[in-house]
């Protein structure tokens, strides 16, 4: 019974929060957000205290429920490792094993030691929600958005507006690279041996473990009943049960009751079981805020002026695509309030880019922020009435912030490259920048103070500029925009 | 980029392949079936095609003439650039001659410069006296002498014909008017050269087609004692008749354009008939009121008939892509039933009520592509008319249908033209605005599109 409770809620929660990754038009969210901002290490990035003394006290009462259920990736695990146990001679595949202590503390203590440092984005590999993430966001959601594609397709032909297609496009080749490692490295764990990842790497188990030692409630083998067939052992994904000696490593039990079921005798039940251990202060480590001051190098940014081949093929001039221009300081969105602060508290779980309806986020390349988000306008532009990132976040890295707050905020400028401008270069008159600027912070200006009715060019008011990137992404020079937006470190208001 | 695009024509295609096939097998019943298996639309060949006189040539010119700038399209072009579907040409041509269609207009220009050679290749296949040809005299970029008489003779090669039975000098009113009319046709001696040319026989007749400035029409007819104009092309339609000039003030109402030229006794022929479909697809009301009176007929049928209805309309072009607009129309004329003076009326009236819909009178002629920065405009258009037409602009978020309306513009919109090709890509350079024949004040229109599409964005799906 305790199992199939297990099971129901955990296949609940493990679709709810696939989905927050694959869909994109934010209904998901307004239901299941919240599962993002019960994971352990986004709560205690975002300091949620609640969520964390929640989990805590969860933990503590009922052992490591929280890596059978609310867990993405301990649930995946499950699902591998259940394939495999469909096969014939493999049903009671396990054995128990010594529980790996040394690399359990070297993991966790590097991972800790990543967190206060600032590297947060190098070791968030492991952190399992963020891993999740990366492999829902670029394994499984392009197939999903192919799967609406196709349905948006039908639809068109049945003059229907029930689905609209969808870009599927490539944001990023390590995110990939990562994911695809992550995914593969555990459908073999899970697959051969069941939780392994769970007991010796994850840095979240280890520490659930530690509670969990003296959590309340847990499986108990009744000795008189047991007649020792070792069932339970061989069946316990977490390879903690020793049939022998009658004994549970609960550090490493994910209370997933199987062994409740799988006993022939009902040796083994869960229940309350007093003890001697005083609760308390295994706070983890990784609290501690961090004053690592990522500098990121400064690249001069030089723009490679390039002439329009506008090559006309009768029916319709062939459009160049925009080219990401070399800026010196990244773009990070309005709520992130400065690169520092996003930096460090990002665990790089994606869900803001998947999120993101605008082709705007993107996982950064550069090695301090691997992977986290940063935004780039050479696809669409940061729409004035969107905050769907700051929705989501659940670390806080990048807060929540009303329309009226992103509206304010300047988290970055607008730069004017006179060599791209095809008020030059082509010798027509524009003015696109100025017209779809949401902050009226272009201003159309006479090119020869002289000839006040001459050619027209944008000047920024840098007072006005928010950096939204409306100017970039609608400027006709190609590949290189005649405008584009600069970074702040720092986000201010205007 | 123009894959959703292609996937509507694509679409609306097999369609048109489908119902043809259907049409055939549908020919091909046992005759108690016939009656009761044959649609509205099906030709009825037992009437016949309606033929105008020519007085200057004696040529019988079917009413029904089919316009060869809406070819039906690849669907990537041609390793050699042809962006035409050949065989479809064919097929076309050949139905529309079995049924009576034998006059066939085209121009160097049209369809990116590919419709007089497939145009040619096609009727290559008839003999030469089953048909007329008609085409242009487009020098409107370069009207060099030697430039334009180049294209003249250029055409002879691709339409693979040693005359031509009507010869236009293509488009003239537009641009700067009179001073463009001069350059092109009188200060390069190329008007003279095709009178002679008319003299030799290797021109039929000789005309002209006309958009824009009033004062070169009135010029031309002017010297009609002097060239002796064979046949003039005018937009007409029913709402152009009495609103052209409501539609833009540069217009003139096509009363006048007729009236005048039937004064002088020219054979009128003419384009436009449907305004690139507008008037096939009208507001859905007005829909119901054709169709209350003509369930079984086309609304586009109304249109045809409109223009038939007047004895001195020698033709009507009909740029007709689709093998049952073809059928349709053949059915229409097959013979023409001219409008009664009380459905005259009922048309001015139907006239008077789509001057209230804002539609923008876009032809998707495509005289104003390519935009050298990639927008497509008569495809924004396009969609801007057909989500009026659905009553499916509304602005209002306290609106009932605010929500419905705005998902059907914004998905419709990408659907029918890709992101990069949309209005809000519009810099505003004016570079097509010369070129549109129906005087559209394109930059104007696209921002007035994109200022909609960002307030739907705005405001987001509901209050």
């Amino acid at each position: 019974m305790l199992r199939k409770i297990r099971i129901t809620l955990a296949i609940i929660a493990f679709v709810a929060i696939t989905l927050l990754f694959l869909d994109f038009t934010g209904t998901i969210h307004t239901w299941f957000g919240w599962l993002a901002d019960i994971q352990f290490l986004p709560a205690l990035m975002a300091l949620n205290f609640v969520v964390i003394i929640a989990l805590i006290v969860l933990t503590l009462v009922m052992g490591r429920v929280y890596c059978s259920i609310i867990c993405p990736l301990g649930v995946m695990q499950d699902i591998v490792s259940w394939f495999s146990s469909r096969r014939k001679k493999k049903k009671a595949r396990f054995k128990y094993t010594k529980n790996k202590v040394l690399l359990r503390a070297i993991f966790l203590f590097l991972f800790g030691l990543g967190l206060c440092s600032g590297f947060t984005a190098l070791v968030s590999i492991i952190a399992p929600y963020s891993a999740y993430g990366r492999i829902a966001s670029s394994l499984f959601a392009p197939l999903w958005q192919w799967g609406n594609n196709l349905l948006a397709f039908m639809a068109q032909r049945a003059d229907s507006y029930a689905f609209y297609e969808v870009d599927v496009w490539f944001k990023s080749l390590p995110v990939i690279i990562v994911a695809a490692v992550t995914f593969v490295t555990l459908i073999v764990l899970a697959w051969r041996s069941g939780r392994t990842w769970c007991n010796t790497i994850c840095p979240v188990g280890t520490v659930l473990g530690m509670l969990s030692k003296y959590s309340l409630f847990r499986p108990v083998i009744d000795t008189t009943k047991c007649n020792g067939c070792t069932l339970c052992s061989r069946k316990c994904k977490a390879s903690c049960i020793d049939a022998k000696n009658h004994n549970i490593d609960y550090s490493r039990c994910v209370a997933c009751m199987d062994c409740i079921d799988n006993c022939s005798q009902g040796a083994i039940s869960y229940r309350l079981k007093p003890h001697k251990s005083v609760k308390g202060t295994t706070e983890p480590t990784d609290k501690a805020r961090r004053t690592f001051i990522a500098t990121s190098a400064i690249v001069g940014s030089s723009l490679i002026a390039n002439a329009q081949h506008k090559k006309v093929d009768g029916g319709l001039a062939v459009i160049q695509d925009k080219k990401i221009p070399n800026r010196a300081t990244p773009i990070v969105p309005a709520g992130a309030m400065s690169i520092k602060h996003l930096s460090e508290c990002c665990t790089t779980c994606q869900l803001c880019i998947s999120a993101c309806p605008n082709q705007v986020l993107r996982p950064s390349d550069d090695l301090m922020r691997l992977m986290q988000p940063e935004m780039s306008y050479e696809r669409g532009y940061c729409r004035p009435e969107c905050t769907r990132c700051s929705d989501v976040c659940p670390t806080d890295a990048i807060r929540p912030i009303t329309v009226e707050d992103k509206s304010s905020t300047q988290i970055g400028r607008a730069v004017w490259i006179k060599e791209n401008c095809v008020v030059l270069t082509d010798n027509v008159s524009c003015g696109n920048c100025a017209r779809r600027c949401p902050s009226g912070a272009i201003i159309m200006v006479a090119l020869d103070r002289e000839k006040p009715d001459g050619p027209q060019i944008p000047a920024i008011d840098t007072e006005k500029c928010i950096g939204c990137g409306a100017c970039e992404n609608l400027c006709p020079a190609r590949p290189f925009s005649a405008i584009y937006v600069e970074g702040n470190q720092v986000h201010h208001t205007i | 980029m123009s894959k959703i695009e292609l996937s509507r024509r694509e679409f609306l295609k097999k369609l048109g392949i489908g119902s043809a096939a259907t049409a055939a097998a549908l020919a091909g019943c046992k005759t108690d079936e016939m009656k009761r298996a044959t649609s509205s639309t099906s030709p009825s060949s037992s009437e016949g095609m309606t033929y105008r006189t020519n007085q200057s040539t004696g040529d019988k010119v079917s009413i029904l003439g089919y316009g060869c700038m809406r070819w039906p399209k690849l669907e990537t072009p041609a390793p050699d650039g042809n962006v035409i579907d050949q065989d479809a040409v064919n097929t076309l041509i050949d139905y529309a001659i079995e049924h009576g269609v034998n006059l066939f207009d085209t121009s160097p220009v049209y369809m990116q410069g590919w419709s007089e050679k497939a145009t040619g290749i096609a009727l290559k296949r008839h003999p030469r006296d089953k048909f007329y040809v008609s085409t242009k005299l487009s020098n409107m970029h370069n009207y060099s002498r030697e430039a334009s008489l180049e294209m003249y003779r250029q055409s002879f090669a691709d339409l693979q014909v040693d005359y031509i039975d009507y010869y236009l000098l293509h488009a003239i009113g537009g641009g700067s008017g009179m001073e463009l009319l001069k350059q092109r046709y009188f200060d390069n001696g190329v008007l003279d050269f095709l009178i002679e040319e008319r003299k030799a026989g290797r021109i039929r007749n000789l005309g002209f087609s006309y958009h824009g400035d009033i004062k070169v029409f009135d010029y031309m007819l002017s010297i009609h004692d002097k060239v002796k104009w064979d046949f003039v092309l005018i937009q007409m339609n029913y709402l152009d008749w009495q609103h052209a000039k409501q539609t833009n003030t540069a217009n003139t109402d096509a009363e006048y354009l007729y009236g005048e030229l039937t004064k002088l006794n020219i054979p009128v022929m003419i384009m436009e008939p449907l305004l690139g479909g507008r008037l096939a697809k009208v507001p859905d009301h007005i829909a119901k009121q054709f169709k209350q009176r003509e369930p079984q007929n086309s609304i586009a049928s109304w249109a045809f008939r409109f223009c038939g209805t007047y004895p001195n309309v020698l033709t009507v072009l009909s740029g007709m892509t689709y093998m049952e607009h073809l059928q349709d129309n053949i059915s229409t004329y097959s013979p023409l039933k001219p409008l009664t003076d009380e459905e005259l009326q009922f048309l001015h009236h139907t006239a008077d009520m789509m001057m209230d819909y804002p539609t923008i009178p876009c032809t998707d002629c495509k005289y104003c592509m390519p935009c050298p920065y990639g927008i497509d405009i008569p495809a924004i258009f396009w969609h801007y008319n057909k989500c009026i037409n659905e009553d499916n602009i509304i602005d209002d978020n306290s609106h009932d249908r605010y929500r419905q309306a705005r998902r059907a513009f914004l998905v419709g919109y990408n659907r029918s033209v890709p992101k990069l090709r949309q209005a809000n890509h519009c810099i505003g350079c004016g570079k097509c605005l010369s070129s549109c024949p129906q005087r559209i004040d394109i930059p104007k229109q696209l921002h007035r599109i994109d200022d909609y599409v960002e307030s739907l964005k705005l405001q987001g799906p509901s209050k």
